[in-house]
């Protein structure tokens, strides 16, 4: 047996942190329940109304509608950015000079602010002076993100491939990179054709990699509220009114402290309970 | 199965093959290497030497910068290591993570589309000598280093027809102990099989242990390629000398004079004995030298006449034997020699002082020359006696 010294000064030595993760976290996130269980009618009058904001909640139709929306929307992100994300990573080059210009080029567009990526696209799709929006009109395509909710939709949706797709092209890179040269030695001897490499070598040396990617876009994109709302405001009508914003609307809008308080619960919960269902899945299938 | 000849290989990592551009600096200098259908070699040589490039070019990774491959005498330097019909291992165990055994085992089988029963059968019989039956089923991830190195050799072993199986420093990653079992699983393997093997390490006792014929490397040149035996008893080279064997050959700067019909070597002040196929020796051209095992210095006994006197610098004791480092004589210019003698228990072995004064005797037979580092064959000598 070793003799350990037992003192409870030590517990001193975690106050600082604990401080730290109480005035980041816990203070923020406790003064949310407490507006969740409340009416604020006035500064100085508030009622307590137990689950009522979020029975309310969970019955709302316009946040239904969100949710669906913001559901489909990150759907369409993670099925369109990680096949692209790899499908690039593999084209990349692998030696050379190139190597260096390619994850320049590629990481740009990670580079810029949100809002800016968001003014870039508001510009680029419009139709009397944006490149994009006015050379789709001049092929004559009916095109207007202000007005069409499908092209509103179809630009937000490209601004995020667009701004998010080198994230997972170069975690995928870096996995592939990471990949010793006698796998593909020892496949090469084997006979496999380029498309075993890729599903018996390459898929599942990525996994990790591909995990992290998933849960990333879909955590961001799940939240996402900057670019949207530059470009088109969370219109036409609702439909780009993505959960952040139907949020933003509540609370900021509209001064509903106690409705928009009880649905940051659920939406925070939401997400937390998705990565964790995510990873533990993941992990499982690694196990075998 | 066929034998493979290396024709005039040279590789240089900077110039593709067919290039106009001659290469700046060689991986490997005109290999020429013939292997005997069904034999059990050992490339052999130090980190760098050239040993896996040379490795790559015969299994098809790497194309030479010049030469040809041949395969029971056809041309396939150009052909792909999937046409060639050859196994590797590699020094870190490769399987397919996903798979079971069995589907790893089945892998190169089903990418050349044989029948499933087939494969089927070949699986399990080769399953049955590797002794991975039992684990079949099992995510191939699951299993221990060296039965993923036994698996990557089973993946070459399921192909009947394969041209020979290559390994690349196949026992790195293994634990100590199981390095011999694996080692004996590869000897079995080759008896039942009659496969080529093609043993690449820079362990001597891995090549020396495993092959009938040992090649030996050093800057991307071939130095010696014999059996253990002559590697040890006539190494070719001062570095074979130096680099097989523990601890290596002694190889001391030398002169011959030729005296009373015969000739002798003189290091220093201090005369030794030639063998009789070496005792006339070419008119000495380059720098000369002798080369003697510690295994072949023999401790005479005190008082005893003749022998060289040299001083006894450090004992290592490694328990059946013990290492002496010892200078030469103070007049010789401190050459180093190290002798290998039997533990104190054994016979005709005393405990040595360190500082002490021993008489050592060369054992004739066992004597090599070396002119500019190249072994004096008596055939040499003859020749080099004619201009004279």
């Amino acid at each position: 047996m070793i003799d350990k010294t037992r003192s409870n000064r030590a517990w001193l030595l975690i106050l600082p942190m604990f401080l730290l993760v109480a005035f980041s976290a816990i203070v923020p996130l406790m003064t949310v329940v407490n507006y969740s269980v409340q009416d604020i009618l006035g500064p100085q009058t508030k009622v307590y109304v137990g689950f009522e904001w979020f029975r309310k909640a969970l019955r709302d139709p316009d946040l239904h509608a969100a949710f669906l929306r913001q559901l489909l929307y990150s759907c369409s992100v993670l099925a369109i950015e990680l096949p692209l994300g790899l499908g690039i990573s593999l084209l990349m080059p692998k030696r050379g000079w190139a190597v260096s210009a390619a994850l320049v080029v590629l990481a740009l567009p990670l580079l810029i602010p949100w809002n800016v990526v968001g003014t870039i696209w508001q510009i680029f799709g419009r139709t009397d002076i944006g490149m994009g929006g006015a050379a789709l009109v001049k092929l004559g395509i009916d095109y207007n993100y202000t007005s069409n909710r499908i092209d509103a939709w179809t630009t937000v949706l490209v601004m995020d491939v667009w701004h998010w797709t080198p994230l997972v092209a170069l975690l995928c890179y870096s996995g592939l990179r990471a990949i010793p040269d006698a796998y593909y030695q020892a496949a090469s001897i084997d006979g496999a054709s380029g498309w075993s490499v890729f599903r018996y070598i390459q898929l599942p040396k990525l996994k990790n990699v591909l995990v992290i990617a998933v849960l990333l876009r879909f955590m961001d994109s799940f939240m996402i509220y900057t670019e949207p709302f530059v470009v088109t405001g969370g219109g036409p009508g609702n439909s780009t009114t993505f959960l952040s914003q139907f949020l933003t609307t509540l609370a900021v809008g509209q001064f509903d402290l106690g409705p928009a308080a009880a649905f940051s619960l659920i939406y925070f919960l939401f997400i937390l309970l998705f990565c964790y269902v995510f990873y533990t899945v993941m992990n499982r299938v690694g196990q075998g | 199965m066929a034998e493979i000849v290396l024709q005039s290989i040279s590789h240089s990592y900077d110039t593709e093959r067919g290039a106009r551009r001659p290469a700046t600096s060689y991986a490997l200098r005109d290999i020429n290497l013939r292997w005997r259908d069904g034999g059990a070699y050992a490339l052999l040589g130090p980190s760098g030497c050239g040993k896996t490039t040379l490795l790559g070019i015969i299994s098809g990774l790497i194309q030479p910068t010049q030469g040809q491959v041949l395969y029971a005498g056809k041309d396939v330097t150009e052909l792909s290591s999937r046409a060639r019909n050859i196994a590797q291992v590699f020094q870190f165990p490769v399987v397919y993570d996903t798979m079971t055994v069995a589907e790893n085992l089945a892998f190169p089988l089903r990418n050349r589309n044989l029948a499933a029963a087939e494969i089927d059968r070949r699986v399990g019989a080769i399953a049955e000598i590797l002794e991975l039956t039992p684990v079949l089923r099992n995510r191939a991830t699951r299993l221990t280093a060296d039965q993923k190195q036994i698996l990557a050799l089973g993946r070459g072993l399921v192909r009947e027809d394969v041209a020979a199986i290559l390994f690349d420093e196949p026992l790195t990653v293994i634990d100590p102990h199981r390095k011999w079992l694996l080692r004996r699983k590869l000897k079995e393997i080759h008896k039942q099989f009659h496969h080529t093997l093609i043993y690449v390490t820079h362990d001597q006792t891995e090549a020396l242990t495993f092959a009938d014929e040992v090649i030996v490397m050093q800057s991307g040149q071939v130095l010696q390629r014999g059996t253990p035996e002559d590697l040890f008893l006539r190494p070719a080279h001062t570095y074979v000398g130096y680099f097989i064997g523990s601890p290596g050959m002694n190889v001391l700067p030398c002169e011959v004079e030729h005296h009373q019909g015969g000739a002798r070597a003189r290091v220093g002040t201090h005369a030794v004995a030639l063998p009789a196929a070496l005792d006339r020796p070419a008119t000495p051209t380059g720098s000369l030298e002798l080369g003697i095992r510690p295994e072949h210095v023999v401790v005479l006994d005190d008082g005893a006449e003749g022998g060289l006197p040299v001083v006894v610098r450090t004992v290592e004791d490694h328990g059946r034997f013990r290492i002496i480092a010892a200078t030469l004589g103070a007049t010789a210019g401190d050459h180093r020699i190290k002798i290998r003698i039997g533990h104190p228990s054994g016979r005709g072995a005393a405990p040595v002082a360190v500082g002490a004064t021993l008489r050592v005797q060369f054992q004739a037979e066992h004597i090599c020359l070396y002119r500019d580092h190249r072994i004096i064959t008596p055939g040499d000598a003859a020749r080099g006696e004619e201009p004279a």
